[in-house]
């Protein structure tokens, strides 16, 4: 009942305000089966190492990481470079040193550098501050049993360039993208009461994954399916780089104090039994 | 300790007699700990022993988060990434301080509602629930300032909201916001304080709560029934309590480490459920987010707060009367306080002379009402501030007020109550037989 009535009353809102609030833009986002969901979901080295390879030589060239120490690539629960590769690594990268006031090559205690220039954010918890999933309604519900959604939304960024809808004008500024929704909007395509009539926005960010823009070391097929699905994963280690550790604490935990629960329990039935059954 | 007559703590050995004739602690911690406790308290009655946990876990972690944190607009978000990243266990401690502050409020709101259905605020139990209600706006001041202190887009965006509240304080509200925030605006000025005011509010929020178990230890516990304890000689305490000591304590312990399952799996494998994504975004004051929503713990307020828009005929009245000077923002700062402060005032507006809601066949329609006005309030105010959302608020709003000023008045009037056992020992002895019945 409140949905119809929400309905009428925002259809009513719509016209009077002209469209001019409009229904937020609805993104299309794909649920991913990320090896790393759920209370033991594990991140796969593999996939994080070819995200690494992915964010290195596509996402870097205009985002930085800048809260990711570069150490932290050869650590347990993440890509877990050796050591000689995360040293290689580091000596690539070209970092701002305060002290000699120049640049110097990286070494491992380094963080990844802060890219400014090209006003791209920064990536190291892109996959935390974004949610895929939202409602229904308010409830949260989607959030508690599909997760935040923030590799989902990368993802479906990563996948989400289209063709432009017909009802966009051609020089309309940016890049469609089916999942992004901060961005412009034709009027054109809204229909009378302000309703997108295409989902996402256009976005300024150029497609940056096309398929066989890397190539893996583990001879996986760089489809541009699976390159998202890696740069998501990538993304959201380098967004919660102990996601690993976190989740087998709160293992032990649960264990420990279900335990600790039916041991409390028999106590408790036992000490009570008296009071309880007495005989008087 | 005054009140009910039970066995005070007698020092056997020289050691404890010469303690005790100089400073009498340990019997003070007896009598604490051994206080003769209603025997039929239910599962409602365990919340005090789960929030004297959370405040003993909101401090222990919050003061080795301060030891690794930074409270400067520059370094404060960088502080908590370093906190996430490179402190040993600081993912886990920052996690279990993020989501103990929703396990508090959880708990202290079925807290505060066992009160209100069991009628625990009445007489003569008054200063134990104001004392109560002063925790809780403690309470509410400590997560706020704590929210903002990871510096993120919620954070700083619900400090200027929030104290955007006191500049609608006709014309001493701009120099209080000022004075509040240390300048014009949130800055580094505000982030210090909030720092410093939010590791200081525990300290009080524990001397209230010594307070809150001083005064209730001295009327002793209300229970299901709302029957006082039988208390004209100890023979007779005996037969409607037990010690608090074992018999709640490893009561109470039992529920609080199945409640602590549930935590430690949010802890562990949702920690950022409860939170808003936005907080992970750098505070940027040129950038307002598209939708400000405070924690879920504040959302019923929230609504109240935004429920009562200009063109609300109450608030028209309001300003007309007053000449303008309460306008739609004031009226609906007033409206958040006042929905605090009527509930403070609950033992004086409820006239009923039955204390438990289970012998009040009307009461209770009420109550669960409220109870359901409190939930929908709350999705209300995570819902944007626009039709039919508005109207709800409003709705829930005035059905939060009507219950403590009009419905809690007037039950006890034409409420016809049902008998209450005579004692708390007949209540437990229905439950559990008095014969050598195997009940279970």
């Amino acid at each position: 009942m409140f949905r119809k009535t929400g309905i009428a009353a925002f259809v009513a809102l719509s016209l009077s305000a002209g469209g001019a609030w409009a229904a937020g833009a609805e993104g299309h986002i794909t649920d991913v089966a990320f090896s790393f969901e759920g209370p033991f979901g594990k991140f796969d080295q593999n996939q994080l190492q070819r995200g690494l390879k992915i964010y290195t030589q596509v996402c870097s060239a205009c985002h930085g990481m800048q809260y990711v120490p570069i150490r932290t690539l050869g650590d347990e629960g993440g890509p877990r470079l050796p050591e000689d590769q995360v040293r290689a690594y580091a000596a690539q990268l070209e970092i701002y040193d305060p002290e000699i006031e120049d640049f110097r090559p990286g070494i491992p205690t380094d963080r990844f550098p802060k890219v400014t220039s090209a006003g791209a954010p920064d990536l190291s918890l892109m996959a935390k501050k974004r949610a895929g999933f939202h409602g229904p309604v308010g409830t949260g519900l989607n959030q508690l049993f599909r997760g935040m959604g923030g590799p989902e939304y990368i993802y479906s960024l990563m996948t989400g360039y289209h063709e432009v809808p017909e009802c966009a004008p051609e020089d309309f500024v940016g890049n469609y993208n089916a999942a992004f929704t901060a961005g412009g909007f034709p009027d054109a395509c809204k229909d009378e009461n302000g309703h997108h009539t295409v989902p996402g926005s256009w976005i300024a960010m150029g497609q940056p994954l096309w398929g066989d823009d890397v190539e893996f070391d583990d001879g996986t097929t760089a489809t541009l399916e699976q390159e998202a699905e890696d740069v998501a994963a990538f993304l959201m280690w380098a967004a919660e780089p102990k996601m690993m550790a976190r989740k087998h604490a709160g293992l032990t935990g649960v264990i420990f104090l279900t335990a600790l629960s039916v041991l409390l329990y028999l106590t408790n039935k036992r000490i009570w039994a008296p009071i309880k059954h007495r005989k008087d | 300790m005054s009140g009910i007559p039970h066995d005070h703590y007698e020092p056997k050995t020289n050691g404890e007699k010469w303690l005790h004739s100089r400073l009498p602690i340990v019997g003070l911690l007896y009598d604490t700990i051994m206080i003769p406790t209603p025997k039929n308290l239910n599962w409602m009655w365990i919340w005090g022993i789960v929030l004297t946990f959370c405040l003993a876990l909101q401090i222990v972690t919050g003061i080795v988060l301060a030891m690794h944190y930074t409270p400067h607009v520059d370094q404060a978000f960088a502080s908590i990434e370093h906190i996430m990243r490179n402190v040993n266990g600081g993912h886990f401690l920052r996690y279990l301080h993020m989501n103990g502050a929703s396990l508090f409020f959880a708990a202290v709101y079925l807290h505060i509602f066992r009160g209100l259905y069991y009628g625990s605020y009445k007489a003569p139990r008054e200063i134990t629930w104001i004392i109560g209600m002063l925790i809780y706006l403690a309470m509410m001041g400590t997560a706020f300032m704590g929210y903002v202190l990871p510096w993120g887009q919620m954070s700083f965006w619900g400090a200027t909201v929030i104290t955007g509240l006191f500049g609608a304080i006709p014309f001493i509200g701009e120099p209080i916001q000022t004075w509040l925030l240390g300048g014009p605006a949130v800055g580094n000025p505000t982030l210090n304080r909030f720092f410093s005011l939010h590791y200081l509010l525990p300290f009080v929020i524990a001397a209230l709560v010594a307070l809150h178990i001083w005064a209730f230890h001295t009327t002793g516990n209300n229970n299901p029934t709302g029957v006082d304890v039988r208390r004209t000689s100890k023979a007779e305490v005996e037969r409607d309590t037990v010690s608090f000591w074992p018999y709640f304590v490893i009561k109470d312990l039992f529920a609080l480490a199945v409640i602590l399952v549930v935590f430690f799996a949010i802890v562990g494998f949702m920690p950022n459920y409860l939170g808003h994504p936005d907080n992970y975004v750098e505070a940027n004051p040129l950038a307002t987010p598209v939708h400000i929503v405070p924690e879920w713990y504040f959302l019923p307020f929230y609504a109240i707060l935004r429920a009562f828009t200009s063109d609300v005929w109450v608030v028209m009245a309001a300003s007309w009367i007053t000449g303008g000077i309460v306008d739609a923002k004031f009226f609906g700062v007033l409206a958040m306080f006042g929905s605090i402060a009527v509930m403070a005032l609950a033992p004086w507006l409820d006239t009923s002379s039955v204390r438990s809601g289970r012998y009040r066949p009307m009461f209770k329609w009420w109550f669960w009402l409220l109870a359901l006005d409190f939930m929908v309030l709350m999705w209300a105010g995570a819902m944007p501030a626009e039709p039919p959302y508005s109207t709800i608020s409003l709705i829930g709003s005035a059905y939060w007020f009507a219950y403590f000023l009009v419905i809690l008045p007037l039950l006890g009037v034409i409420e016809k109550p049902k008998a209450e056992p005579v004692t708390i020992e007949d209540d437990f002895d229905t439950h559990y037989g008095k014969a050598e019945m195997p009940a279970e």
